[in-house]
């Protein structure tokens, strides 16, 4: 089973909620594992300190043009939808602007005088961690200003992929990172919190998962806070409330140390395992 | 003209109300909300928006089975796994298409056709204190950066014609691509942080970033008394590397309650300690004209 949890914004309490519901589960006996899949500010490994088994670079192939052997022709700057490669025919100046190239390979289809090679760019890591038997923890991480985290979060996904449970930290927003996520998972549960920005981040996290077809629940983070908007909400839609957390400084004081709250109280690990079977639940539905 | 920008790294920890303060505090600014994938900003600020326009954000393939004799030529030059052939049938994956092209290019009988993907906007319009500029990300879209330019180059276009002397740019989330399009050519970076470990761990990835530019960056402290212990570990870094830290807010429900009534925490409480806090921020940052 692969949990995706998600929430429009960051700061709503995704990584708390993955980080501890990781935690009970595998706590239980329950072979996890857990993705942190928000590449760009990965911080799942602040919470669980595991033991780093090993490091895979993830690489993306760029283009380099021998002008050598160019004709300057233009098919590949034709070719490339990404406006990759400048292209001075005049002063016979060519090449490919790394940063914007998305490693589609079109301009090495399009040159028909041998002139594109590949080179190797790294543009992330993935680090596979051991937390206890039998689980462990996988960061994507991107370096920093690439120019997408996608290819990352799906190599990061593809290797846990037969353990029994599966969570996959989702990064923010709704755009290719978010979908790459999801999109890989049985069940979404979006973390919220009773606030403007929240339910308006939830509307736009529903907008996305109902277009793409994928089953979703809501919990909702710092309950006590702001108005009844984001219940009322739900309701009218009938969207499953899967769990309620407290706004409450015991649970801001442990998560800012980089501590569990599952770990260090009982009735949390608890909440969190009835979280999972809530989420099995509706699936079955 | 002066453009601040506002990060944070990982959203959630302040960065909108942050903006939206300082975007209250004065007359005649102007405001871009670059963070397009989640925009809040004009929740508080509530502006009027008289332009309304399409984004198209790259091209989506789609097959005209009418034509397609199912090859698979399309899928061995796929890149991005979004070319599958199922039971004989060759099917493009909406959410993992690149947008690149190269499938329709190479079809040998001309049956993709690439889409443009038009469902994002952006919006300009007045609020109580100026000019706002911001956006929409349609869902699954890529946040390339491309809409973040249009936003502050829009943004600049309004501070010339109603010469206003600050630009507010609440920044993106992240460290990628449209983060580092918020950020270049700016004067001045405030890095909004929280006291939490992983908070600490996210600001030093976004000074990282900020300093890669040459940029420099100023640092405010938010719900500093949640963790007095971290917020102190924080500053020591923050003196390590020499960047100012330009004030320490307290928790305060009260901006929540603000956000309930569409109002900054400026112009719900004006006179509590956090808005203090937030006006000498803003002198500090307007003095230092270096
Ligand atoms: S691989 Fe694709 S994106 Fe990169 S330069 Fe070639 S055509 Fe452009
Ligand atoms: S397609 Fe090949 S020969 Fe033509 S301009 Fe590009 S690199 Fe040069």
């Amino acid at each position: 089973m692969i949990i995706a949890v998600a929430s429009g914004k960051g700061g709503t309490g995704k990584t708390f909620v993955s980080t501890n519901l990781f935690w009970a589960a595998q706590k239980q006996g329950i072979p996890s594992t857990l993705v942190d899949c928000d590449a760009e500010e990965p911080n799942d490994a602040e919470f669980i300190p595991g033991y780093v088994l090993n490091t895979q670079n993830v690489v993306q192939k760029i283009p380099v043009i021998d002008d050598q052997k160019c004709t300057f022709c233009g098919r590949c700057f034709d070719y490339c939808n990404y406006n990759a490669i400048v292209y001075l025919p005049d002063k016979r100046f060519i090449k490919v602007v790394e940063e914007l190239c998305h490693d589609c390979g079109a301009c090495t289809v399009a040159c028909t005088s041998g002139a594109i090679s590949l080179k190797e760019k790294a543009i992330g890591t993935i680090r596979k961690m051991y937390v206890g038997i039998p689980s462990v923890l996988v960061e994507a991480r991107t370096e920093i200003g690439v120019y997408s985290p996608v290819p990352v979060i799906k190599k990061a996904i593809k290797y846990a992929s037969d353990d029994v449970l599966i969570i996959l930290d989702a990064p923010p927003g709704i755009s290719c990172p978010f979908i790459a996520t999801v999109d890989k998972a049985d069940y979404v549960v979006l973390v919220t919190e009773p606030t403007p920005f929240g339910l308006n981040d939830l509307k736009l996290s529903v907008d996305t998962l109902d277009e793409i077809g994928k089953p979703y629940g809501v919990v909702v983070n710092r309950a006590g806070l702001g108005n009844s908007d984001v219940y009322l909400w739900l309701k009218e839609k009938k969207i499953s409330l899967l769990m309620e957390i407290p706004f409450d400084k015991e649970i801001a004081m442990v998560y800012s140390e980089g501590k569990l709250i599952a770990e260090l109280n009982s009735k949390y690990s608890d909440k969190f395992m009835q979280l999972l079977q809530s989420v099995k639940k509706e699936l079955k539905r | 003209m002066n453009e601040i920008v506002v990060l944070s790294g990982k959203g959630g920890t302040g960065k909108t109300m942050l903006s939206a303060s300082f975007a209250t505090l004065e007359k005649n600014m102007v405001v871009a909300d670059c963070d397009v994938d989640a925009a809040n900003l004009y929740l508080i600020l509530q502006p009027k928006n008289e332009i309304e326009e399409v984004y198209v954000s790259g091209h989506r393939a789609q097959i005209d089975y009418s034509k397609c004799t199912h090859c698979g030529i399309c899928a061995d030059h796929c890149r991005f796994e979004a070319i599958s052939t199922i039971n004989g049938k060759v099917i493009i994956s909406e959410t993992s298409c690149d947008g690149c092209k190269l499938c329709s290019r190479v079809c040998p009988v001309g049956a993709i056709d690439m889409l443009p993907n038009d469902k994002s906007r952006w919006y300009a319009g007045a609020y109580r204190n100026g000019q706002m500029v911001h956006a929409r990300l349609a869902p699954g879209e890529e946040n390339s950066g491309k809409l973040v330019n249009v936003v502050r180059n829009y943004a600049k276009k309004l501070a010339d014609e109603t010469n206003a002397k600050t630009i507010i740019i609440d920044g993106p989330p992240g460290t990628g691509c449209p983060v580092v399009s918020s950020l270049t050519g700016v004067k001045k970076v405030i890095l909004v942080t929280e006291p939490s470990k992983s908070g600490f761990h996210d600001l030093k990835r976004i000074f990282e970033l900020a300093e890669s530019f040459n940029l420099k960056s100023s640092v405010v402290i938010n719900k500093y008394d949640l963790n007095l212990d971290m917020s102190r570990k924080i500053e020591e870094w923050c003196k390590l590397f020499s960047i100012p830290v330009l004030g320490r807010l307290p928790f305060d429900k009260q901006i929540v309650e603000g956000m309930l009534h569409c109002k900054s925490i400026i112009e719900w409480q004006p006179s509590s300690v956090i808005s203090q806090e937030i006006k000498n921020i803003w002198q500090t940052v307007n003095a230092d004209q270096s």
